[in-house]
Order: structure tokens, then sequence, then C-alpha cells
């Protein structure tokens, strides 16, 4: 049988097909791996569910509006949550993932994962759970609190926060669309070459990767510029350096890191980005090229970014612990100084990491010496939240026991990390399951601890309603013991002598612990579950729930001052600060709020250019994944365009008229008087 | 918790509350948060700089800085920017004191400058290659390209912001937010200039030296 | 009336916004010697690394390294009117800290580097013998 012929040869069609799409096939669709068909068949129905609820109840407009092209804080705050929470989900799916396959793969039973799978798996997880879940939460709740403590109307560049939120979200999308076009790098989170370089990854995992959290990194990076602006020059009349609330100052010392950091992944990322595109050799085994400047430079940037997760949530404690003791922080000035010697000495640790390369005994004494050193400042701040709760009266609501969760899990972490820190114990643990536990350790004690703490605190400002009680205890206490079953076993197995990122196991003698472990992420995924029924019932709830004070809690920073959720504008009248604790000082001092007496407040307009230049982000970033050369081109002058026209806009204000301040102060008011 | 009550104004006691106008006006974080992003230019330089340093050594048996730059070339370039970086200063002058006119005109003059340096140096980068010295070629060439080349890349953003600057000028005269512009294009152009003196002085002096 | 006035001229030290922020600016005579000096810092470092006066690379590198830094100076000072007066100082500090973090990288990863490189390179005879 002939078959018909073409009218064009297939190699030109061919040709054609790659000068279009370019290495983008039909193959890149894993509709072999049941797995990821399945995924995309839930995440599919979820956001066809979304998508229909949000149409049924004519909400488009609202949301576009509202939320989406908003530069105000508050609302790009918690989007920025959002965003977080939807990608915990995303993270923990692969934790589950990975515990239950460790816990079946002994012997001569491989498990449900192939180890192409797997790799991914690990990689991902560590991409999603730093970067798009412990990044953008902290960012969001930097972004909602920090202007309201220090009694401004909004951030130092509105705009630029926007963009920034969409950035990150258009790295998270890029991220996610490797999970059904094509695959997600095998290289661990960091992607160290050779193995991320273009001879032993020619794939596109490595690019998702890079292009993902380059963008991603954009949107840190200007977010950083704008909260240490922010807090040094919007702060309220009267309120000097020292008068600023403890996690103001952790938000102003993360952003210097974040400044003063991400500009090293930025260049490395880069510099991986031209070996891999253009051939360079600056991570190659070949012509000059050394792999181990890679790692270098990666923590370089690596270690301050620890600190940049973990600050803030050091401010939010130090929130936490007064309002529930009912006492002053103890020893402000020595946790401020704490915050600043660990934002210097973060610069100071990083080849605690990689000990065992090979630097030898002068360079890894000097650094493991600095790394014990950094444990004091921290652990001075145990003591000084010790200190305010002696001789408190403690209140046991959700915010506190988290952060007691965290004082006990946290210092256990941090213990193992000062063993690590040892060089010769590290040559031991070093990428052992010890490691794993010790980081795991600390982020979850300590980082998710406290965003939960955070979220659970600041939920009431934000939305009018205090959570449910019942469900969030619930979450805590299926968290906690999560994750000491979780993660306990895990430096048991590390002692023994047990790697990391391994999928099978020949020693029988370890399952158990694997078991264990399996147990405590299912306790923990029952903690998720709780939560998410927390915010559900707490939503359906809302009006038994209601906090028509807006200071549900006693609190002591100005956050508390303001309504619950605050209007646009945050302060009508912008507060003058005579005293540490500034809310606290004016209800003692028997303060009165002004009833009358309103003038217009200007406020900076909304703006679909951030969305649009994420947008155009994200295409971009696809194109270079797929080598679609005329995609990235138009995209990227697309972005170029878009940005240049931004800056010939001159309309960017709107003026909130009296007549509405009164209003809203007004109802603001009626509310108060409700509460007597 | 309430211990709100309701009077007419603010009561005795110290003031609680500012009736000013408006605390903080627009545009007056600008400069503090441009000099900020400078700053984290400033650590992508400087890892850039890092990896020139431990990799610029590394010439894999190909060419070496002795054997292709050309130091008046160089000089000529390091005289383009210098001459830029002036002419900017005197547009600053004249943006303070109003003259649109000779703005304009010393933005165009730096434009011109800044141009030729980009043309420059392309060339240099041209000739490089043809003489088999591509970025490929070695982890010192690798990193040399990278070097410069990000930096010539700066300068190119600056000149097209430049256009735009000019665009907006003449299209909205010497406002304070056209005026913020200015200064913040004459930070980034000012601080190009200091990377070229690392950039000149690392890698090109330093690469001929035996 | 007049507290909050009060309070709100502290401001511009303690509230942090400057009102009404004079923007840094120079002369044209300012412009001028810091280019006078700048060429004359170039021309030096050139005609030092041409012409080989000062010998080998061991004289000649430190001084052209201090050049450098000097010129870097001259231009803070005269184009980029660095003081520590501009934004209440904060300018300058950010400078510091992130001149202090330039250095911590550059000489960080130099030492660290060096070392690894001595430890973990290892080379056939061959590439030892043919390593430039």
């Amino acid at each position: 049988m002939t078959l018909p012929s073409l009218p064009v040869p297939p190699s030109v069609i061919a040709s054609l097909l790659s000068a279009v799409f370019g290495r983008l096939t039909l193959n890149a669709f894993p509709i072999n791996e049941p797995i990821l068909v399945a995924t995309f068949v839930v995440v599919a129905l979820a956001g066809a569910g979304v998508v229909g609820a949000v149409t049924y109840y004519r909400q488009w407009a609202v949301l576009w509006r509202d939320w989406f092209t908003s530069v105000d804080h508050k609302k790009i705050g918690v989007m920025y949550v959002v965003l977080g929470l939807v990608m915990l989900l995303r993270g923990f799916a692969d934790a589950l993932m990975m515990r239950s396959q460790q816990a079946m793969a002994f012997g001569s039973n491989q498990g449900y994962l192939p180890a192409h799978h797997y790799d991914q798996i690990f990689t991902a997880h560590g991409v999603i759970m730093i970067f798009f879940v412990a990044m953008p939460l902290v960012t969001g709740l930097m972004n909602y609190v920090v202007p309201l403590q220090i009694g401004a109307r909004d951030v130092s560049f509105p705009f630029l926060n926007n963009l920034s939120f969409w950035m990150t979200a258009a790295g998270a999308a890029l991220t996610m669309a490797s999970l059904f076009i094509g695959e997600y790098a095998k290289t661990g989170w960091l992607a160290y070459p050779p193995l991320s370089g273009a001879y032993f990854s020619p794939g596109v995992g490595v690019d998702y990767y890079i292009w993902g959290l380059q963008i991603a990194g954009v949107g840190t990076l200007l977010s950083g510029v704008n909260l240490i602006a922010t807090i040094v020059k919007m702060r309220a009349p009267g309120m000097s350096m020292m008068r600023m609330p403890v996690f103001t100052w952790t938000a102003l010392c993360t952003n210097i890191l974040i400044v003063a950091a991400f500009p090293v992944l930025t260049a490395v990322l880069a510099l991986l980005t031209l070996d891999r595109y253009v051939g360079t050799q600056f991570f190659t085994n070949t012509l000059g090229g050394n792999p181990m400047m890679y790692v270098n430079l990666i923590w370089i940037w690596g270690h301050p970014e620890v600190y940049i997760l973990i600050l803030p949530v050091f401010g939010i404690y130090s929130e936490i612990v007064p309002t529930f003791t009912g006492k002053k922080l103890f020893g402000y000035s020595s946790m401020v100084y704490a915050t600043a010697v660990i934002t210097l000495l973060a610069y100071l640790v990083w080849l605690h990491h990689f000990f065992t390369m090979g630097s030898g005994a002068s360079v890894n004494s000097f650094f493991g010496i600095t790394t014990m050193i950094i444990s004091i400042p921290t652990g001075a701040k145990i003591f000084n939240w010790l200190f305010t709760m002696y001789r408190g009266r403690i209140r046991f609501e959700l915010p506190m026991m988290w952060t007691l969760a965290f004082m006990l899990t946290f210092v256990i972490g941090g213990m193992t990390g000062v063993l690590l820190a040892v060089p010769p114990a590290d040559f031991v643990l070093h990428n052992s399951l010890f490691l794993v536990a010790h980081f795991h350790n600390v982020i979850i004690g300590g980082v998710l601890f406290g965003l939960f703490a955070g979220i659970n605190y600041w939920f009431p400002k934000a939305f009018g309603f205090r959570l449910d009680e019942r469900w969030g205890k619930a979450s805590f206490w299926f968290w906690v013991t999560g994750f000491y079953f979780a993660f306990m076993p895990l430096y048991v197995l590390g002692l023994m002598g047990v790697t990391r990122r391994l999928r099978h196991f020949d020693d029988p003698s370890l399952q158990i612990w694997f078991v264990i472990a399996a147990f405590g992420a299912a306790l923990i995924f029952a903690g998720i579950l709780c939560m998410l029924m927390q915010f559900y019932v707490s939503i359906k709830n809302r009006e038994a729930l209601r906090d028509l004070t807006g200071d549900p809690w006693d609190g002591r920073t100005l956050e508390w001052s303001t309504a619950s959720p605050p209007p646009e504008y945050n302060f009508a009248f912008t507060p003058i600060v005579y005293d540490l604790d500034a809310w606290a000082d004016m209800k003692a001092r028997g303060y009165r709020r002004p009833l009358d007496g309103f003038r217009a407040i200007t406020m900076p307009k909304n703006t679909a250019t951030g969305i649009f230049i994420a947008g155009l982000s994200l295409v971009f970033g696809f194109a270079m994944v797929w080598y679609m050369w005329w995609l990235a081109a138009l995209s990227g002058l697309g972005i170029l365009a878009v940005a240049a026209a931004h800056t010939f806009i001159v309309d960017r204000e709107t003026v909130v008229p009296v007549d509405a301040i009164r209003a809203v102060e007004g109802r603001r008011t009626r509310a108060l008087v409700l509460q007597d | 918790m309430n211990m709100q009550t309701f009077k007419a104004s603010d009561g005795p006691g110290p003031a609680f509350f500012s009736f000013e106008a408006e605390e903080h006006e627009a545009g007056a974080s600008t400069m503090l948060g441009f000099w900020i992003y400078l700053m984290s230019d400033c650590l992508i330089f400087a890892v850039l700089f890092a990896t020139y340093a431990v990799l610029g050594r590394n010439y894999a048996g190909g060419p070496t800085g002795r054997e292709l730059f050309e130091l008046p070339t160089v000089a000529f370039n390091t005289a383009m920017l210098l001459v830029s970086s002036v002419t900017f200063g005197f547009a600053s002058l004249s943006a303070q004191r109003g003259k649109i006119v000779a703005t304009q005109g010393w933005l165009a003059a730096t434009g011109l400058f800044g141009l030729t340096f980009l043309v420059t140096e392309l060339r240099e980068f041209a000739h490089l290659a043809a003489q088999g010295a591509v970025p490929q070629r070695s982890a010192f060439l690798s990193s040399f390209f990278t070097l410069v080349g990000t930096h010539g890349l700066h300068v190119t953003v600056g000149l097209i912001w430049l256009l735009v600057v000019m665009a907006q000028t003449a299209r909205g005269g010497l406002t304070e937010a056209n005026g913020r512009r200015l200064l913040c294009l004459g930070m980034f152009w000012h601080f190009l200039d200091v990377i070229w003196i690392g950039v000149f002085t690392v890698v090109y002096l330093l690469g001929v030296q035996p | 009336m007049t507290r909050a006035h009060h309070a709100s001229a502290h401001g511009a030290k303690d509230g942090g916004a400057a009102h009404g922020a004079a923007a840094p600016h120079g002369t044209t005579q300012g412009y001028l010697l810091g280019f006078i000096l700048a060429a004359a810092l170039t021309a030096a470092a050139f005609w030092l690394t041409a012409s080989g006066v000062l010998g080998g690379p061991s004289t000649t590198v430190p001084l052209v390294l201090g050049l450098g830094l000097v010129q870097i100076i001259v231009h803070m000072v005269f184009f980029l009117h660095m003081s520590p007066r501009t934004e209440g100082g904060w300018t300058l500090m950010a400078l510091i800290f992130t001149a202090v973090l330039v250095v911590i990288a550059l000489s960080g990863s130099i030492w660290v580097m060096y070392h690894l490189n001595a430890n973990m390179m290892p080379m056939t005879p061959d590439a030892m013998r043919r390593m430039p």
C-alpha cells in the first residue's frame, strides 16, 4: 500500500515544528505514568471546581479589582499566605510519597516509585517547601503586619509589592507545570553540578528548576528592597528604631539578608544557565571548570536563606509571648542586638554545609567555630522568652501553644545543629538522615510552628473573626506528635549510618524506623486536614467568632489599634509613638480615639502591570525551558515594553474622600460601643 | 479588652494622633530604595568577580589574558565611560537648574559616549571570538566574557533607560517625578563606572601581568 | 496641635521620613575635580601596568589594586555624592555593609577554593605536565 504523499516533505514539517515548539514534543506529556495522570485529573477537577465556583458566584470582577490588581499590602499579604498554604499541600504530597516509599521498599520490594520519579520528588519537595511555602508565608506575614506595626498606610513601593507577589506566583506556576509537561530536576533542591550540568541532565528538569527560581527570585529581591525602605522611611512620628516592635526589627534584618543574599543565588544560577545553554566552563569537569565553586557560591546564599526563614518567626514569637503572658518582653535591647548579630554572622558560616568536600582542617575549624558562635544569640533569645514568661499570667491560646511547642522542638533541632557544627562529627553525619532530621527539626519546629502561631495570631486582625479553636487544637496536637514520630527515627537512622535520598534499602532491621516515620507523616497529614477544617469551620461560623474590638488578644503593638479588618488606609490619623509597645502605652495612658476632624487620604491606585509582567515572565520561562527561542524573545521584549510603558502612567493615585472615612470610622465607633 | 472612651477630640495627655495632612510625601523612599537595589546589584558583580578570581587562571591550554588583551582599547573604553559619567553629572546639574534643553543635550552626550563604549566592547568581543577565544574555550574565558558581558548588559539597559527618561522629560518636562527618575538613572550610571574600575583593574590590568 | 507638630518635627530623626529631603547634588567644580582625579588614577594604573617600571607583579599588582580602590572612593564622593548625612546615614551604612559582604564573599571564596583545589584536584602525571 502506498501512502498518500504529503504536500510538504516530512523533514520540513519536522524543522517547522521544532522551530515553533523547540524541544517540546508530545512525549513531554507523561500519559504513561499513572501517578501523574491521576494527579493531573485531581488537579484539573479541583481547578475546574474553583473556576466554576468563582464564575457561578460572579466573583471574577471582584477578584480582579479587589485582589489581583490590588497594591494594598494587606491584600497582597493574604495572597502570599494563600499561595504558601496551597503549595504546602503539594510539598506535603511529595513528603507522603517519600515516606510511604521508604517504609515499604526493603529487599525485593522495590516500592512503587522508580528512581527517575523518586529523584524528582525529593528535589521538588525541597524546592517547593523552601521557595514556595516558607518564603511566601514569611513574606506574606511581614507584608501584612509591618506597615500596620509602624503606623504606616502601605509599604514604600506598593506597585512593586504587587509585582513581587505575582513573580513569586509565576515561579510556583512554572514549577508546577513541570509535573504535567516534561519533568522536574532530579538533582536535589540545590542542583549541584556536574549532575545538574548539560551533560548529565540534558532534559528540561534542571531548566524548570532554574527558571522557576530566577523568576520567583526577582519577586523576593524586590520585596526585600521594598520592606527595608518601608521600615526605614515610613515609621510613624516618634517611633525611633529602638521603639519598633521586635517583629519589625526581625523583618528589617530579614529583608537586609534577602537583599544581600538573593543576588548571589541569581548570579550562581545564571552561571549554571550559561553552562547549560551556551556551553561555558564554569562548573564543568573539563577545560578549567570547577564544580566545587558552585557548591561554595550556592551556600554563600544558602546559609543566609535559612536565617531569612527563621528570623521573622523569632519576631512572631517575640510578639506572642508578651501578649499571652501579659508582660512586656524581657530584654528588648538584647533581642535587637541578637538579631543584628545573627544577620552579620549568617555570612560567616556557610562552609559548614560542605565540611566533607575537602577544604581541610584549618578552613573547617574556622567555620566550625563561627557556626557554634552563631547559636549563642539564638540561645539568648530563648532565654529572653523564658524570662518574659517567668511570673507572667500565661494564656494557653493557640498562638502560645505553638510557641511553646516551638521552644521545645527548636531547641532540640538547634542542639543537633551545634553537634553537626563539629567537623569530625559532620564527617560521619553529613548527608545522612541525621542531617535531614536536623533541618526538618529546625524548619518545622521553628519556622512552620511559628508561621502557624502567626497565622492564628493575626487571622482575626485580617478577617475580623477568630479561627475555630477546637479544630485548631486538633491540628496542633496532630502536627506536634506527628513531627516527633516522623523525625526522631531519622536521627536514630542517621546515627546508624543511613544516607539521605535513598528509595530502597537492603537491611530489614531499619524498616521499623521508617514505618514509625511514615506513621508520623500520617499524623501530620491529619494535622493538615484539621487545619483545613479549621479554616472551613471558622468561615462558616464567622459570625459567632466575630471580633468587633480589633484587639481580641489585648495586644501591645499598633496593628491592634485598628479595626479588624483594618480599613484600606489603615489609620485615619497617623499615630504618634512615645514608647515601645505603642498600643499598650496608648491603652495604659487612656488615649482617646478621635471621632471627627478627618482629612481625605491619598492612596495608590490598583494596577494590572504586575500580573502582566509576571504572566509574560511565566511564558518567557516556559519558552526558555523548551528552547522556543522566538517565544522567549517575544515575551522578553514584552516584559521590557510593559515595564517601560508602566513608567509613563502618571495617574497613579486615588483619594479616599472624607465622607467615606467618616462612614468607615463611624462603623468602628458603633462596633466598639457594642462591646461595652 | 476595650479601653477606648469617646470624646469629641483627643483628650488630656500626650497627643496620640497626628493631624498633619500627609506624613510621608510620595516618592520619599525612591532614592533609598534604588540605592538598596544597587547594593544588591553590587553583590551580583561580587559573585562574578569571585568566580573570575577563582577560575580566571584556568586557561585549559587556551589563550591567556596576556595574549589577548589590548590595553589601548581598554584605556579608550575607560575614558569613554568616565567622560559619560561627567556628562551625566552636567545633565543632573542642568536638571536641578531647570534647564531642560541643556539637560537633554548632556543626556544625549552621555548616551553617545555610552554607545561608543558598547560598540567598542562588542568589536573587542568579536575580535576575540575570531581568534578562537570564545566563552566555551576555557573557564578563564567563560568568566571573562560573563563578567565583562554582564557589565556591558547593564550599560545597554542603562542606555535604553536613558532614552526612556529623555522621552519622559520631553513629554512631561522636569517634574519632581522625572527628577527622581533622573536621580536614579544617575546613581545607576555612576555605579556602572565604579564596577568598570573593578573590571579594568582586576580583569585587564591584572590579566596582562606575567 | 502644637504637640503633634512638635512630635512630627522630631519625626525627621525618629519617625524616619526626611520631609522634603534634598537629594544630594554636586557642583560643576565637583564633577570636574572628580574627573581629573579619576583620569589621573586611571592613567597611573595603566602606565604602571604597561611600562612595568616597578618590576614584577608582586609590586605592580597591589599598587594597581590600591589605585583602583582610591578611584572607587573618588567616584563615590564626587559622582555619587556619598555622605554620612544622606538619608540619615542609611545609604552609607548600606554601602559599608555591602562592602563587608563583598570582602567576605571574595576573600572567603578565594581562601576556600584555594584549599579545596589543593586537596581535591588529583591529576594524572600527564595532566600535571600540561598544567598552564
